[in-house]
């Protein structure tokens, strides 16, 4: 069965800017796929290019075994959630869902009905006649989402559908996409720069930076397992040490990655457990965030951020604490850019 | 160590005007409409009412003078055949201008909203105002130049062999005449000449505000250029394009210079109001004619709004 999107050597440029550098890539059909990154780092690019809004200059591209490239927009069978929406301000919540429907040619009863359910799965049934501006942000989201999916689309892109939403609305948009795409069971590409909502949502994960794509995997690949020191700081906010760091501290000679999760903060001179490795410095400064307190604490000439759980410690700045954390932990990474 | 007040205590005069506004914001809006408001109230709505006033009177065939007292024969003037038809006349020249300069016009504003940038922007702006800085009266007399039978339009018609094309639409009933300027034809040319802008540039302003994922989004859904033409994008210029059709509909049918200058004798709504102000003397009929625009417009205004128009605003 061929990939629901198939990317080869893919470069689409801007002027004398490479906004996509040579980008290879499958997605299965099925799959929840997230596209990470900063922003201009290429992934919203890659999303156009997969609607039909964006041709490339080099490389080919194929949906589902049929090439894509000179193909229109309308005449591919991908709908997008817009980043701000775009709905339609002329047109009612109901005939904004019914408008695909519409331009294939169905009749009213019928893509009233098919509009009507489309907006009742996203809880919105009975909102038909509303005007979009009557809407709150989260309300419009959901009218955007499911006027995508009344077209029954075999691959939904979502371009960074929930970056206009409050937390709270936010972590429960996430819970209810994931359980929709299960549901559907259709690929779902969706471009993020929030690492927690790729993490979160998607079956597999592309990193993006600078045009490429710098690692692909798993969630727990690629928080576990960086390959690069951007990947590292990106995903989670790594400890990135230098290779002399390292070796000192029982780890091969490269650059490795270390998640401030896995360091326990403890008093000078603490015992140090078996199979844990251990620094001694001074906290510099002292960051509660709620759930964890963050320390920053300044070890043989390196800054090593460690999280630990707000209760569990009481450190202050300037204090002098000893760091340790399993060997394990320490994951070396390929390249220190 | 000093103690610094938390609440200033500075200033003058002005100073103090200023903090009063600040904190009455109500009176500052007072204070900057004052001036507006009395003229609208006074010069322009003062005289509205008086030339509606006017209407109602009606002037003795006899003695030549205006009879101040209430009657509608003056409106009972203007249904007659010779009044009508300089309505008739003036509304249909109108409606064509309107429609030749919407015509014209989007492509132009659809250009300069989706396409231009920068330099090309400026450019737009430029050949678009740059007719309205010159003489309204010198452009009239240089188009009769360009229209008239010894004009370049004759000579490039000769030169290029089609005086025969020219001479066949001249020879059109109605809308034809002796030469291009004095016809139908010439005076509705010089018309979408000269209010176009007021209607390129509503449009243009009604296109800037539809963002082009709006475009992206109706072809994401399956529409095709044409299709997203009409469902969204015209549709959403509809309120720009009913802005510029109320200026070059009501200045075309209130304009008599410009049928004065090029067209043939056959008086329109500005020149019949023009000679009867004047020469006739009757006043009451004058200010029934000008009544007549306004309640077009009106009427115009409240269809536009009844089909939706500006249910985008």
């Amino acid at each position: 069965m061929p990939p629901a999107v198939r990317f080869v050597k893919v470069c689409r440029r801007f002027g004398s800017v490479r906004a996509v550098d040579g980008v290879t890539l499958d997605i299965a059909e099925g799959e929840f796929f997230a596209m990470l990154g900063p922003s201009g780092s290429g992934k919203t690019t890659c999303l156009r290019l997969i609607a039909g809004f964006e041709q490339p200059n080099e490389g080919h591209i194929e949906l589902f075994g049929e090439t894509a490239e000179g193909v229109p927009p309308y005449k591919r069978n991908v709908n997008t959630v817009f980043q701000d929406y775009a709905l339609f301000p002329h047109m009612t919540v109901g005939e904004n869902v019914a408008y695909g429907l519409k331009i294939k040619g169905a009749s009213r009863s019928d893509r009233e009905a098919k509009a009507r359910d489309a907006l009742a799965m996203v809880k919105l049934g009975g909102y038909e006649d509303r005007r979009p501006a009557q809407l709150s942000g989260g309300q419009r989201q959901r009218v955007a989402l499911s006027r995508a999916l009344v077209n029954g689309p075999k691959v939904l892109l979502l371009d960074e559908p929930l970056g206009a939403l409050d937390l709270k609305l936010r972590e429960q948009m996430q819970e209810e996409l994931k359980a929709l795409q299960k549901e559907l069971g259709i690929t779902f590409v969706f471009v993020t720069h929030d690492q927690g909502e790729a993490l979160s949502m998607a079956d597999r994960v592309a990193i993006f930076n600078d045009g490429k794509i710098v690692q692909v995997g798993s969630p727990a690949d690629v928080y576990e397992r960086p390959m690069s020191q951007f990947v590292a700081d990106f995903v989670g906010s790594s400890n990135v040490l230098p290779p002399a760091f390292a070796s000192h501290h029982g780890a091969a000679a490269k650059w490795t990655s270390l998640k401030p999760e896995r360091i326990d903060v403890l008093a000078p001179g603490a015992a140090v457990a078996p199979g844990h490795a251990h620094v001694d410095g001074q906290i510099k400064m002292v960051s509660y965030q709620g759930s964890i307190t963050r320390f920053s604490v300044e070890a043989d000439g390196v800054r090593v951020i460690a999280a630990m759980p707000a209760e569990a410690v009481n450190f202050e700045e300037g204090e002098n604490v000893r760091l340790t954390w399993p060997n394990a932990a320490m994951v070396a990474m390929e390249d220190g850019a | 160590m000093s103690h610094a007040a938390t609440v200033e205590r500075r200033g003058g005069v002005l100073d103090k005007i200023s903090d009063l506004f600040v904190t009455h914001p109500k009176l500052l809006t007072f204070v900057l409409l004052l001036l507006p408001l009395l003229w609208i109230g006074i010069v322009y709505v003062g005289s509205l009412f008086a030339l509606l006033l006017q209407s109602f009177y009606s002037l003795d065939d006899f003695s030549g003078l205006v009879v101040h007292e209430f009657t509608l024969s003056t409106y009972a003037e203007l249904l007659e055949s010779a009044s009508l038809q300089i309505i008739l006349r003036t509304v249909m020249m109108a409606a064509l201008v309107t429609l030749a300069c919407a015509v014209i016009g989007f492509p132009v504003a659809y250009y300069a909203a989706r396409y231009a940038r920068g330099w090309t922007k400026a450019l737009f702006y430029l050949a678009v105002m740059m007719p309205l800085w010159s003489s309204y009266l010198v452009k009239i007399y240089a188009w009769k130049l360009i229209l008239a039978k010894e004009g370049i339009i004759t000579w490039f018609a000769e030169t290029l062999h089609l005086l025969w094309l020219l001479n066949g639409i001249l020879a059109a009933p109605v809308i034809g005449g002796p030469s291009l300027s004095f016809s139908y034809i010439g005076t509705f040319l010089v018309f979408v000449y000269v209010w176009i802008p007021y209607m390129i540039l509503p449009i243009q302003a009604a296109l800037e505000r539809v963002p082009a994922n709006y475009l992206e989004a109706s072809a994401d859904l399956g529409a095709e250029p044409r299709q997203t033409f009409w469902t969204v994008i015209f549709p959403l210029a509809l309120p720009g394009i009913i802005a510029g059709s109320i200026f070059t509909f009501s200045l075309t049918l209130g304009d008599y210079i410009v049928p004065t200058i090029v067209g043939n004798s056959r008086p329109m709504i500005g020149q019949a109001v023009y000679t009867l102000q004047g020469t006739a003397g009757n006043i009451p009929l004058a200010a029934a004619f000008t009544v007549v625009p306004m309640v077009i417009m009106g009427v115009y205004l409240y269809v536009a709004k009844r089909m939706g128009a500006f249910d985008v605003l």
